[in-house]
């Protein structure tokens, strides 16, 4: 029953985000809110900036592609210099090369993929300077690029799609920074911590214990880790951890600050395109496939760990218990673990890893869609366009008319490059995983033996060629050979949908729109939402059966351990 | 392509100076001004004295204390060194954790305890600090036996350190180890 509130609850606060977040964030990417002017206009001075030059989508394809190299760049180079910078009470050296790899590629891409233990690895200055930067900066590129979308269906024969740097700073002013900030008050009210004063070492002289603690600046972090769907924790066990996720509060925020920026921009984007209900019909797929995914993920966790009633030891009242928290219990910690695989998040309040067989066929199958149900920042919203634009050239191809999405007439350009986008993230995927199973670097990595070994390297390619991040933490990745090719995934995950995505911005954005007619096929109405639901769950079905068979699938028929 | 470049640069440093060091150290400015119990880590004393953090938890050794989910003996840390979370991750039909389970099970029968679920399995942090109201009261009589108390008195004790979910809805109710065991000590029977 309180599971069932906590959903309710949770049903209210985005329906407030849908219409006021998403509305409030159409008014930013327009131009109309401007409280703020005093603070762009030094930024703008400083990058001799026009705020009022706008760009064509090659120019802010270039700008994207060059500032993320950057960013890659500068978190790469303070991770491998930690040890001569400050706030760095535990003295720890560089990062090895192969893992500041994979690291800064991991945390640019809004992957948040995290192949080694924070409290033993990384400084509190990398944690802020080179993590939380981009937990802000990559969360607000990927807005972009779903705005910038969105601006090619509602523009008219314009040759521009907007400015970067513009929409950049805005984006991080105006929506990111002062949501995180009044949050991460709330997440250290409730128990995160957040200092710069080292690990604290405890004896306690009732048990005789010695213990020393790890601490940092976290509350701050987990609000943009939550809010950009990033995901990254401070700690190893990251949202499971007590300091980074201490209540059931905390837990409520995390995924509904998961949920509130992806929900928020299908308003934002019906608003745009000046039609609302386009933007409920999208929210809507997204929806479908949340609440199943949720109701199947849930159920399977209310059942027994397989391996804890094998032990015939104990009852398990609750459902799976192994790898959760008792503060959160198996329910909420599905739902967390849920909002964050559906998403590009990657965060967890609970291990993946000792998921019933179903439970983490639910997580590995999320992410397997396409993250679009809501999708990442910005990500999921773009991804969800691509497969719309697939999905009315299916229907156009069924009534042998030329399809039309939004006004625009969608031609051979439009559907190759939405093919394109849509394709690139399972090829990743199966052959990155190929390749793994067949060198004995790959086979070298899971902890776990049987069906679940599999799971677990599919899990890790799955997980950041779609720039979520969670992890079947089974897997040892800190390899060279996990992390030089996860970071190739997760480069691939990202540009190799971002540009063919900005691409159909300017394409769009010149076309003039055509005359709806009595042959239009209309996008705002179940049908669509059926058909659209039909694409994305063909596509990934299609793909990925044959290779969740052997893992999840196998896992759960099979009647032996392993 | 070179203006770019000089932009690039430029509004990298800016953040990092604003999100990467203002945002992170006002934070801790104002965390440490308004929740500075909280911010520090949730530190309980005493006499006095930190015995520990409220929300990390501590390996329970003897029969009169009130013990924690068994993660204790599954940190990979040395002793004097920091705790790393959330390093063990069995899979459900592992072999490793069938035995683990029984082996924690065939312990607590020893100790006088009927096991329950979050006794015998192990955390996602490997650093939770509680346990469900039903595991503490599966302890009462092996605690009360131990330390020469009446079984109500304990009972009671364990009822008092029940917190239920917040708002009466969000997460699950629990007792915090570390504060049951430091209630338990100032009832006088121990050192």
């Amino acid at each position: 029953m309180a599971y069932f509130w906590t959903i309710v609850a949770l049903v209210v606060v985005l329906a407030l985000c849908w219409r006021y977040l998403g509305s409030y964030m159409a008014g930013v990417f327009d131009g109309r809110v401007h409280f703020l002017r005093w603070a762009e206009r030094p930024v703008y001075r400083l990058l001799s900036v026009d705020p009022e030059a706008e760009q064509p989508w090659t120019r802010y394809a270039g700008a994207l592609v060059v500032f993320s190299g950057v960013a890659i760049l500068l978190t790469y180079a303070i991770q491998r210099l930690q040890g001569s910078l400050p706030f760095n009470p535990q003295h720890l050296g560089a990062v090895t090369p192969a893992l500041a790899w994979n690291t800064a590629v991991s945390f640019v891409s809004n992957t948040n993929w995290q192949n080694y233990a924070g409290e033993t690895t990384m400084s509190y200055f990398t944690q802020m300077t080179a993590l939380t930067v981009q937990q802000f900066v990559s969360a607000a590129v990927g807005i972009l690029v779903a705005i910038a979308l969105v601006r090619g269906f509602a523009r008219r024969g314009s040759p521009t799609i907007g400015n970067f740097w513009v929409d950049l700073t805005r984006c991080v002013l105006y929506v990111l920074l002062p949501i995180a900030f009044v949050f991460g008050i709330v997440f250290v009210g409730e128990g995160a911590v957040q200092t710069l004063a080292g690990p604290l070492s405890i004896h306690d002289f009732l048990n005789g214990t010695t213990q020393v603690v790890a601490r940092g600046p976290v509350g701050f972090m987990e609000a943009i880790k939550q809010l950009g769907t990033n995901g990254g924790g401070f700690f190893n066990a990251n949202g499971a951890h007590p300091f980074e996720d201490p209540t059931g509060l905390t837990n409520f925020l995390s995924y509904a600050l998961i949920l509130s920026i992806p929900v928020a921009l299908t308003y934002t984007f019906g608003k745009m395109v000046g039609n609302r209900r386009q933007g409920a019909a999208i929210l809507a797929t997204m929806a479908l496939f949340f609440g199943t995914w949720l109701a199947f993920t849930s159920y399977a966790e209310h059942q027994p760990n397989p391996a804890v009633a094998a032990a015939h030891a104990v009852a398990q009242p609750q459902g799976n218990m192994v790898g959760k928290e008792v503060r959160f219990g198996p329910m909420p910690t599905t739902l967390y673990n849920v909002s964050s695989t559906q998403t590009s998040t990657g965060s967890v309040a609970g291990a993946n890893d000792s998921l019933n067989p179903m439970g983490g066929f639910g997580m590995l199958t999320g992410m397997m869609l396409g993250e679009v149900s809501p999708g990442g920042t910005g990500s999921g919203l773009y991804t969800m366009l691509l497969f719309a634009i697939v999905t009315v050239f299916i229907g156009g191809l069924m009534v042998g008319r030329t399809p039309e999405y939004l006004g625009k007439k969608i031609q051979a350009r439009e559907v190759k490059l939405a093919s394109f986008g849509v394709l690139v993230m399972p090829l990743v995927v199966l052959v990155l995983t190929g390749i793994a199973v067949s060198l004995h670097a790959g086979r070298a990595g899971p902890g776990n033996a049987g069906p679940h070994a599999f799971t677990e390297i599919l899990y890790a390619f799955t997980s950041q060629a779609n720039n979520n991040g969670s992890a079947f933490a089974g897997l040892s990745g800190d390899t060279a050979f996990y992390n030089v090719l996860g970071g190739l995934a997760m480069l691939l995950g990202r540009f190799a949908v971002m540009i063919p995505c900005l691409a159909l911005a300017g394409t769009l954005a010149a076309k003039k729109p055509v005359a709806e007619s009595q042959g239009t096929f209309r996008t705002d109405t179940p049908l669509f939402v059926g058909l659209l639901a039909g694409v994305v769950l063909i596509v990934g079905g299609l793909t990925f059966f044959p290779a969740v068979s052997l893992g999840p699938i196998a896992e759960q028929l099979s009647k032996g351990f392993f | 392509m070179l203006l770019h470049l000089r932009r690039a640069v430029v509004m990298s440093a800016l953040f990092l100076v604003l999100l990467g060091l203002a945002y992170p150290l006002a934070g801790t400015g104002i965390s440490l001004a308004i929740f500075h119990h909280q911010a520090e880590g949730s530190v309980v004393r005493v006499d006095g004295r930190v015995v520990g953090s409220s929300l990390i938890s501590q390996s329970w050794s003897g029969p009169e204390w009130f013990q924690g989910r068994p993660d204790g003996t599954l940190l990979t840390n040395k002793p004097g060194q920091v705790v790393v979370s959330g390093t063990q991750q069995w899979g459900p039909r592992s072999k490793a954790l069938v035995k683990f389970v029984e082996q924690q099970a065939a312990r607590l029968r020893r100790e006088g305890i009927i096991p329950t679920n979050d006794l015998v399995t192990n955390s996602g942090s490997l650093v939770d600090p509680d346990i469900s109201p039903a595991d503490a009261y599966a302890q009462v009589a092996a605690v009360a036996r131990a330390n020469h108390l009446a079984t109500g008195k304990v009972r009671a004790l364990v009822a008092r350190h029940v917190v239920g979910r917040q708002f009466g809805f969000l997460g699950a109710p629990y007792v915090d180890v570390l504060q049951l065991n430091v209630a338990l000590a100032g009832t006088g029977r121990h050192r």
